[in-house]
């Protein structure tokens, strides 16, 4: 018996099935006789990690794309409960390793709003720059192998070598270069080292060169904007009813950015523009507008650290772990905080029943939602384009099965 | 207009009377009352009605479900709890259902926010909550024969798993 349409539409969860169908019960796709199926990943380069496409395609146009997780699960959730709330940081890192520092930041201040601690202006100052240098290195690994996925090989290397002096100034600061346990709650594992101003300054400079670069060879390369513009198109109303976030969202042309929407830490007195979408070469909300985002949020990080030099406060010496609680034991209740990761909103809800461990932490994580409008976007267009969406969406697999 | 948590929750009573239940508030800062206070929903059959009144309404317009998550009492009861924003007001509320371990059964609204999908698979993953009317209701991140739903606090690990011995 073929799949009706109606079936079909149900199955794509875009209105609600008339009746009940337990889940042991779903039938497997009948195929149409043109119809085929293709397997992409977990073992493919173009997946960025271990994640599994079921692609029906009908010739070469993909029909449906249901995608597979959980090759990476490593329980986080459940060690949670197990561990104190300081010994959850580690785990934290190892989500989204590609902006362990955010990830932290968004832990630690999730904990201290519900213990309602507050920390030094000094720690604040470090902690934003950190998350923001995370932001440019998160965001030049987005860009260079999305490079990579559409054939362009040389802007990928200019890349990775400007993530190089980011986590260079890590390493002096904190000893790891990619999964730090740097911020805590209530302050930092150390204070920043002063070999780190410098380098930013000098960073700044180079960076900003490197960008341009990128721009010239990547962005307005003519085989690359035939490759991205008009392909993998995301309407507003549809990204944000599908809880899209990051740039995903605002490729799509929605000015959303909780850095300026639900204003933490020190972002209200830095000023930065929020980057959105225009369809500078197709419609609003297509691959190329996402990679454009990232390309302008990039810059916009290198105004925040521009300004964060500027307004240091070098003559305070407070010590970064003056608020360190030495004991974190929340009041019964619960929380949901949420900060703007480089790939979108990153939100923890975290359950206390008045002890010294989570009583329950689930994670929002932002590439887990933005994956799950992949079959959406990703409906019609070609297989070669499947690859091209699949990159823009700019996903981490670490952090989509945690 | 941005409401405040008081006026939506008095919004919601006058609409839906008895369904309603308590409101919970968290007081340690002022970010934990907004963000961490919520509804109880007391009659779980109304709410998908109360998700799509939030939704539609022109002075609440919940147009983002920015997380649905799953939590095991302890009690023999779990809860769902759903966080949910409005991006043209820009107010937040928060809703929770609790329902016994028995008879974990809680309408699904992947009708009313597409992106509570995978959410609500995770959480018949995790918790074996089972969302009615959710059109593809299966496992997630874990295998499709795995044993039980991990994240309730009384789940074991089993011995063996496909008849290997798990070493831990």
């Amino acid at each position: 018996m073929a799949e009706t349409v109606q079936q079909r539409i149900i199955r794509n969860g875009q209105t609600m099935p008339a009746k009940v169908v337990p889940a042991e019960k779903v039938e497997p796709r009948r195929l149409k006789t043109e119809e085929m199926i293709l397997n992409v990943g977990p073992q493919h380069p173009s997946t960025h990690g271990v994640l599994r496409l079921e692609v029906v395609l009908d010739g070469e146009m993909v029909v449906d794309c249901v995608p597979h997780l959980g090759y990476l699960h490593r329980c986080f959730e459940k060690h949670a409960e197990a561990m104190t709330y300081p010994q959850v940081i580690p785990y934290v890192d190892r989500m989204d390793y590609l902006a362990a520092m955010n990830s932290d930041h968004g832990y630690a201040l999730a904990v201290e709003r519900m213990l309602g601690v507050e920390v030094p202006r000094k720690v604040e100052f470090i902690r934003v720059l950190f998350a923001e240098l995370q932001r440019i290195a998160s965001h030049l690994v987005a860009v260079g192998t999305y490079g990579l996925d559409v054939g362009a090989f040389t802007p990928f290397l200019y890349c990775f070598r400007d993530r190089e002096y980011i986590l260079e100034m890590f390493e002096k600061t904190c000893g790891a270069r990619l999964l730090y346990n740097y911020i805590w709650v209530g302050g930092l594992s150390h204070d920043i080292h002063p070999d780190v101003f410098g380098m930013c300054k000098k960073f700044i400079k180079d960076n900003r060169a490197t960008h341009k670069q990128v721009n010239d060879l990547l962005t307005f390369n003519k085989i690359f904007v035939e490759r991205t513009a008009n392909i993998g198109v995301l309407r507003p109303d549809v990204a944000i009813n599908g809880g899209a976030s990051g740039p995903m969202l605002r490729g799509s042309g929605v000015k959303w950015d909780l850095r300026r929407d639900d204003p933490y830490s020190i972002y209200p007195e830095l000023d930065f523009e929020v980057a959105v979408g225009t369809g500078k070469f197709g419609q609003v909300g297509d691959c190329f507008d996402r990679h454009w985002v990232r390309m302008l949020e990039w810059e916009q990080s290198l105004n925040i650290l521009e300004q964060l030099l500027e307004k240091w406060p070098h003559e305070d010496k407070t010590d970064v772990q003056s608020a360190v609680p030495k004991r974190i034991k929340p009041v019964a209740g619960e929380i949901y905080s949420r900060t703007e990761n480089p790939r979108g909103e990153l939100g923890f809800y975290i359950v206390s029943k008045d002890g010294i461990n989570p009583y329950r932490c689930k994670v929002r994580s932002p590439a887990f939602v933005n994956l799950s409008l992949l079959p959406v976007i990703s409906r019609g267009y070609l297989v070669a384009d499947l690859i091209a969406i699949l990159g823009s969406v700019d996903i981490v697999l670490g952090e989509v099965d945690r | 207009m941005s409401m405040d948590q008081q006026a939506i929750q008095t919004r919601l009573q006058t609409a839906f009377g008895d369904q309603i239940g308590e409101w919970h508030e968290m007081k340690t800062s002022a970010y934990a009352t907004k963000y961490g206070s919520y509804l109880d929903v007391k009659n779980v059959d109304y709410l998908r009605d109360i998700c799509l009144f939030l939704r539609d309404e022109a002075d609440l317009k919940f147009d983002n479900l920015m997380l649905l998550s799953t939590v095991d009492n302890g009690d023999k009861t779990l809860s769902a709890t759903y966080h949910m924003e409005s991006t043209t007001h820009r107010h937040v509320f928060a809703l929770k259902v609790t329902v016994s371990v028995d008879h974990a059964r809680v309408p699904s609204v992947t009708g009313v926010w597409t992106s509570a999908n995978w959410h609500e698979r995770e959480g018949w993953d995790m918790m074996g909550i089972e969302f009615v009317g959710h059109p593809d209701l299966r496992r997630i991140l874990l295998d499709e024969d795995y044993p039980g739903h991990p994240l309730r606090k009384d789940f074991k690990v089993p011995d063996f798993y496909h008849g290997m011995k798990v070493p831990y």
